[in-house]
């Protein structure tokens, strides 16, 4: 069974394995010149990235503050609970606080840059941040290296994921969730569904679509519908391309705001109707508005990103976050968040605890992902600091920034 | 007279000593506000404008930069961004103009004619700081959204398109503004208003004036240090803001605010976003220098 799941899953091993390989010539470059920026000292910035040892008050002090995306764990409607960190509360006696305070990594990160720098509490444990953010962290040194002992679960991880190129044997991080970005839409404004780039822009859905701020699946999209592959070695034109197309659109009026995570509400407010999104939050949105939204791969390709937990440098309550972390890798708890958050459950043993809960959902391919339906999708390479800077601002100035 | 100058010899180190005590207070006195200053301003500024000459070195890891003293930044950053610093005055000059035209009935009404409601409406005008701004402008998100009250009572109406929105356009981050900033407008006008004396209103009337001539003779040129602080208290942070922008516009209504945002932010990319700020701030200093020139008031409130 497992390696048969191996087997399927090896367009995303490959596409892992491209990332990594241009990550690892990043890694030479920046090593090199950040020496020379900690010489030259005058600067801002990682050149003198603050490693003040933090004392642990984890036994003193029984709490972990966890921040992360709107619909990321599982949450009940009547008793507005999580009921997973309930049980986590009533197992261990740590009390969590779990926010829903990152709406786009960007964001989060210039919120909390500051204090990481200058090494003093962000204010939370446990952060979930997308791999490439993840990857600057670990970079920075800005994520705590995981008590191995403290986290016996960390062997539940799917293989795949065990190594990956910002952090080779999952030292600091391990995957929260992954998943896939590609259409949704309101199906009782869109019977016929959205399916293609020219579905989404159509005529009548003028004004009312919305894109991720997201780079890396907005563009990643548009790329693929161009024809480029992003995880490919695509140059710096065919990024440009995707930019003009994306420009178009913006200045046609056809795409009405460019958003994180919000873009939830403005499709249960009805000020979108056709948006590029992320499939868990669709599938939550479709159950708790009773199939009112929809969500679909794009036929020409969509993006497979994962996000992931880890322990900032600044945290004081590492052992309880750790706690939290292997908690959460138990089979049975990931498949409870699996039922509720809809996405790629990073636990492969969840599944036979999924099919306790319900059946349909361990059948999911948005879950446990079959072949057929990883073919469709790819992980945006890795990008080179000056690609990073460049890229990101071509899409911010394309975005009205 | 041996008395008299025994005396003398002793006071003169006291009185030396109480002139130097006073000419020490000023200094004792101001000393609070000082490293408040220094440490809250002059050292951010100092901060901000040497970040904005660095330059990032090829290939260095994000959001590191050197000095390299390169001027060049700002005119790199105000030509790729001309288009939202003209936006951004457009829209905060739109705003103060509705803001007046609005407050100046409205604080009128509450000096002269609120009687004892007066405290009443005062509050009211106030009581919208009682929540967060944030708060205040997302609710406007879902009253004006396409399926929110507005939009529908106007798609009722015979002579509106049913493609009709309201938010994510210009219109919207106006209104925005123009609501957020109100009560900068109202209080000044009602204290400059509230301090004419009616015995001078009177004299006008005495003097054959009608309403019409009191007002725009008396009353106006009376209040003109409200309208003076109102219009600069609503402006300058009308430009600089980028809430409304971006909860209620869309990116083709994006405000310098939400540049230097994304730029310190998202691209991480500091020099630029300092050179930005440093514009901006000229830019504005110069506006309100020539305005109060203009308007020839010293007198803000």
């Amino acid at each position: 069974m497992s390696a048969n799941q191996n087997e399927k899953l090896n367009p995303v091993t490959k596409s892992i394995i491209n990332a990594q390989l241009s990550r690892r010539g990043v890694l030479a470059g920046v090593g090199a010149i950040g020496a020379s920026v900690a010489l030259a000292s005058c600067g801002t910035g990682s050149g003198d990235t603050a490693t003040k040892t933090v004392e642990d008050v984890s036994d003193t002090e029984k709490i972990v503050r966890w921040a992360s995306w709107p619909y990321y764990l599982d949450f009940d409607e009547d008793s507005k609970k999580y009921p997973t960190l309930e049980a986590f509360a009533a197992k261990t006696g740590i009390t969590p606080t779990y926010k829903e305070d990152i709406d786009d990594n960007n964001t989060f990160y210039g919120k909390v840059q500051g204090q990481l720098k200058i090494g003093s509490d962000i204010g939370y444990d446990v952060v979930t941040p997308t791999d490439w953010m993840v990857d600057r962290w670990i970079q920075l040194g800005y994520a705590a290296k995981f008590d191995e002992a403290n986290i016996p679960n960390k062997k539940n991880i799917r293989a795949i994921l065990n190594d990956v190129g910002y952090d080779q044997g999952r030292q600091y991080s391990l995957t929260w969730q992954s998943g896939f970005a590609g259409f949704g839409w309101n199906t009782e404004k869109i019977k016929k569904g959205v399916h293609t780039i020219d579905d989404l822009f159509a005529k009548e859905n003028k004004g009312r679509i919305m894109v991720l701020s997201e780079l890396r699946d907005t563009m990643g999209i548009i790329m693929q519908y161009q024809g480029v592959d992003p995880s490919g070695a695509f140059t710096e034109d065919q990024y440009m391309n995707a930019i003009d197309f994306l420009k178009g659109k913006i200045a046609d009026g056809f795409i009405r705001q460019v958003k994180g995570n919000a873009y939830t509400e403005s499709l249960v407010s009805g000020d979108a109707v056709a948006v590029i999104g992320w499939s868990g939050d669709l599938f939550v949105l479709k159950s708790e508005n009773a199939g009112k939204f929809d969500f679909a791969i794009p036929d020409s390709g969509g993006t497979l990103w994962s996000d992931n937990v880890l322990i900032p440098s600044t945290s004081a309550h590492k052992k309880n976050a750790e706690a939290l972390i292997n908690y959460y890798y138990e089979p049975a708890v990931a498949a409870q968040v699996a039922a509720y958050v809809n996405y790629i459950c990073p636990v492969e043993a969840a599944q036979a605890e999924l099919e306790k809960i319900d059946p349909a959902l361990a059948a999911s391919p948005y879950i446990f992902p079959d072949a057929a339906t990883l073919a469709k999708v790819k992980v945006f390479r890795g990008l080179t600091t000056d690609e990073s800077t460049k890229f990101q601002t071509a899409f911010d100035e394309a975005t009205g920034n | 007279m041996a008395f008299l100058h025994a005396t003398a010899h002793a006071s003169a180190p006291a009185i030396d000593n109480a002139a130097k005590k006073r000419s020490l207070t000023p200094y004792l006195l101001l000393l609070p506000g000082m490293v408040w200053l220094i440490g809250f301003f002059v050292l951010p500024i100092a901060t901000l404008a040497s970040t904005s000459t660095m330059t990032r070195p090829e290939g260095a890891a994000v959001g590191t930069y050197v000095q390299s003293l390169r001027f060049q930044n700002y005119f790199d950053a105000f030509n790729a961004n001309k288009d939202q610093f003209f936006r951004s005055f457009l829209y905060a000059g739109i705003a103060t103009l509705l803001a007046l035209a609005i407050s100046y009935p409205l604080a009128y009404m509450i000096a002269f004619k609120a009687g004892k409601m007066r405290s009443f409406l005062l509050v009211l005008v106030v009581a919208p700081f009682f929540t967060s701004f944030l708060l205040r402008t997302v609710a406007w998100t879902q009253i004006l959204g396409d399926e929110g009250p507005v939009v529908s009572f106007l798609k009722a109406l015979p002579f509106f398109s049913n493609d009709i929105r309201l938010t994510s356009t210009p219109f919207a981050v106006v209104s925005g503004l123009t609501y957020n900033f109100l009560p900068f407008m109202t209080l000044p006008l009602y204290a400059s208003l509230e301090r004419i004396d009616p015995r001078t209103l009177e004299a006008a009337g005495d003097l054959y004036a009608n309403g019409l001539t009191t007002f725009r003779r008396v009353t106006v040129p009376l209040s003109m240090p409200g309208v003076v602080a109102g219009t600069l208290l609503t402006f300058i942070p009308a430009a600089g803001d980028y809430v409304n922008a971006y909860l209620l516009g869309n990116p083709n209504t994006r405000m310098i605010g939400n540049v230097i945002d994304s730029r310190f932010f998202a691209i991480v990319d500091y020099p630029t976003a300092a050179a930005l700020s440093f514009t901006l701030m000229a830019a504005i200093l110069i506006l309100v220098t020539l305005y109060i020139r203009k308007s020839g008031t010293d007198e803000l409130v």
